[in-house]
């Protein structure tokens, strides 16, 4: 069984995996000439939906579902997102420095299936060497052929375009990325329209992740059943997990999902540093909710399993957090980060992040009021009503629901740490 | 280009390629950006009337986009941009600790400059380097596996010897410790400016 697709290259040849002779070396590009010559592009994305294969930017929506409700008019566009800014994810920064052929050959067959001539890699704006990387490749393939005009002889053309982002979170969120292509201000936009019927230049497009776009090849080498056959049924084939926080060996770890949690962080992450012991993580980047070793260590690591259990998969970020974590400082540090990131748009999330921010601080700072307590779960309820799982939307996107989490989390795992930060009131008048 | 005829050469032709890979012209105007801040120093008023004017909208439309991103630097920035990350997984090993000791080494407070422009100090979100936390920037080239110590020492090495280029490479050697993943081999480019070192913006260049 296939235990890992993505990163073979890159662990086998470390010195040269991002060149094109060592990828063309290894059999890059093969699949690509035979799915020009061969197939269909009905036939590939029935091959990508028979795959099963979830969006890895977070959502987790079925690449090929998504594919399949690409309008029929023209042009359409396919953009890669590599805009990877969710706190505690680099994934993607590793596939674009250390094997962007696979990206280019994956984006190379999707347009061929979508009947796209035109695609974009919308790259951080601070990841100037993934951008080096994944532009130089670009040239590389134009220039032995795999890109530009009449790809191998088959009569398809295409070009893509590096972008680089200005350094905004928000563009992640797929409709802010188009404004921002377009070079507008980097707001999300209503849904609907979605991007597959009136995406850049409100024309039909198609925005997948990167570590998504890289599968493609291996699925369309070896047939989306088999990759589908990888895994749980629906969590299949490899993901790219970004471990980080107090762990022994943190890194990117390419693995099957359905291992448990207790598995991914003791014996893949290596366990907690210095001996000390677990107190919590966050199973899927800043967004998701918190998980505790008391409730969830030995449940699979299965995107279906994480909703269950009331967070999610997200970015397959897992941040590791020991005993000796301030919790409220962790949370503090979180939703500094989404009031920084904030478009601005909606008043719920604009107003409501900056407000949990500064309470956060009053309570780190020894000014906490009993009060503030209630409090923060208030004005959280006030971004997300309910503060359910998913979240309740008031916003345009998720940002803003997602700053509740770890508010949610501590006041539900770890709320008597919290009390114990509040000065009592005889100390405070005193 | 007449709207940008007092551009250098390089930087026109840098302006051509960008708007030639972009089905409408306003797509080029964050590209643009980053070009007309190398021309004028930074994304100074005058740059943005140039994009503006390039693009074919106003420079109010300009400067609308060009607040809403914070790597358009509008007021001037030190030779060496220091973007500390304080996010999640830094935070948790210590990233405040580095901004601080970047702050006393440099002797900049995070969001300003120094008289002699030599240094600017941010704290920055995320930048997608947690396995190796705490990590830090210099003209967005990463170093990862810092400590106060290390990152002290940093700032005296860029002080003191000035590199012309920004190799993330050689400050990984020199002051780094763990990365997020195995970078492979060395890479030769690097960044000249606080602009991202990337070809056709303009600013990657060979170092030593």
């Amino acid at each position: 069984m296939t235990d890992r697709i993505l990163t073979v290259r890159m662990d086998a040849h470390p010195t040269d995996s991002h060149t094109l002779d060592r990828y063309v070396a290894t059999g890059g590009y093969d699949t690509l000439r035979t799915a020009l010559r061969d197939r269909t592009p009905a036939e590939l994305i029935e091959e990508v939906k028979a795959s099963n294969m979830r969006g890895r930017g977070g959502a987790g929506f079925p690449t090929g579902v998504k594919w399949g409700f690409l309008a029929p008019s023209e042009p359409r566009y396919l953009v890669i997102n590599a805009d990877e800014s969710e706190p505690g994810t680099f994934k993607d920064r590793q596939l674009l420095e250390r094997d962007p052929h696979q990206l280019v050959e994956g984006i190379v067959i999707a347009s061929y299936a979508l009947g796209v001539e035109q695609a974009f890699v919308y790259v951080r704006g601070e990841y100037a060497k993934p951008a080096r990387r994944i532009h130089r490749a670009i040239e590389e393939a134009y220039a032995a052929g795999y890109l530009g005009e009449d790809i191998l002889g088959s009569g398809f053309s295409l070009d893509v375009t590096v972008h680089l982002g200005g350094g905004a979170y928000i563009c992640g969120e797929e409709t802010a990325l188009l404004n921002s292509l377009e070079g507008r201000r980097g707001e999300p936009r209503l849904k609907p329209p979605f991007p597959a019927v009136e995406g850049l230049y409100a024309k039909p497009t198609i925005v997948n992740n990167v570590e998504s776009i890289s599968n493609i090849p291996w699925i369309v080498a070896n047939g989306g059943a088999t990759y589908g056959a990888i895994g749980p049924e629906r969590s299949s084939g490899t993901r790219l997990f970004s471990l980080s926080g107090h762990l022994e060996r943190p890194g990117n770890y390419e693995i099957v999902m359905g291992i448990t949690w207790e598995e991914l962080i003791f014996e893949v992450g290596g366990g907690i540093r210095d001996g000390r012991s677990l107190k919590t993580w966050i199973p899927g980047g800043a967004s998701a909710p918190w998980l505790v070793p008391s409730e969830h260590l030995s449940t699979p690591v299965t995107i279906d399993d994480v909703a269950q259990q009331g967070s999610m998969l997200g970015s397959g970020a897992v941040v590791v957090m020991d005993d000796t974590t301030n919790v409220v400082a962790a949370a503090h540090s979180i939703v500094k980060f989404f009031a920084h990131e904030s478009c601005g748009q909606c008043t719920p999330c604009r107003e409501g992040t900056s407000w949990l921010e500064d309470v956060l601080e009053r309570i780190l700072t020894g000014a906490g009021r009993p009060e503030d307590l209630d409090l923060l779960l208030d004005v959280s309820d006030n971004i997300s009503p309910g503060l359910t799982w998913p979240p309740a939307m008031t916003t345009i996107c998720p940002l803003g629901p997602s700053a509740t989490a770890p508010i949610t989390s501590i006041m539900k795992y770890f709320r008597d740490e919290v009390e114990a930060m509040i000065p009592t009131p005889e100390v405070a008048h005193a | 280009m007449t709207a940008i005829s007092h551009w250098s050469p390089e930087n026109q032709e840098r302006a051509q390629v960008i708007l030639d890979a972009y089905p409408e012209a306003r797509s080029a105007l964050m590209p643009l950006m980053y070009v007309a801040s190398l021309e004028h120093g930074h994304a100074s008023d005058a740059a943005m009337r140039d994009v503006a004017a390039i693009v074919g909208i106003t420079p109010a439309q300009v400067t609308s986009v060009v607040s809403f991103y914070t790597m358009y630097r509008r007021e001037p920035v030190g030779a060496y941009l220091l973007s500390v990350c304080t996010s999640i997984s830094c935070h948790l090993l210590g990233g405040d600790d580095v901004l601080a000791a970047v702050e006393e080494a440099s002797g900049v407070d995070h969001g300003s400059t120094d008289d002699d422009g030599v240094f600017s100090v941010e704290h920055v979100e995320c930048i997608g380097a947690c396995g190796g936390a705490p990590a830090a920037q210099v003209n967005y080239e990463t170093i990862e596996g810092l400590t106060p110590d290390k990152a002290s020492a940093l700032v005296a090495w860029l002080r003191d010897t000035r590199p012309a280029v920004v190799l993330a490479d050689e400050m990984q050697q020199l002051f780094g410790g763990r990365r997020s993943f195995e970078w492979g081999p060395t890479e030769a480019e690097g960044a000249v400016v606080p602009v991202p070192a990337f070809g056709p913006y303009g600013s990657a260049e060979e170092g030593r």
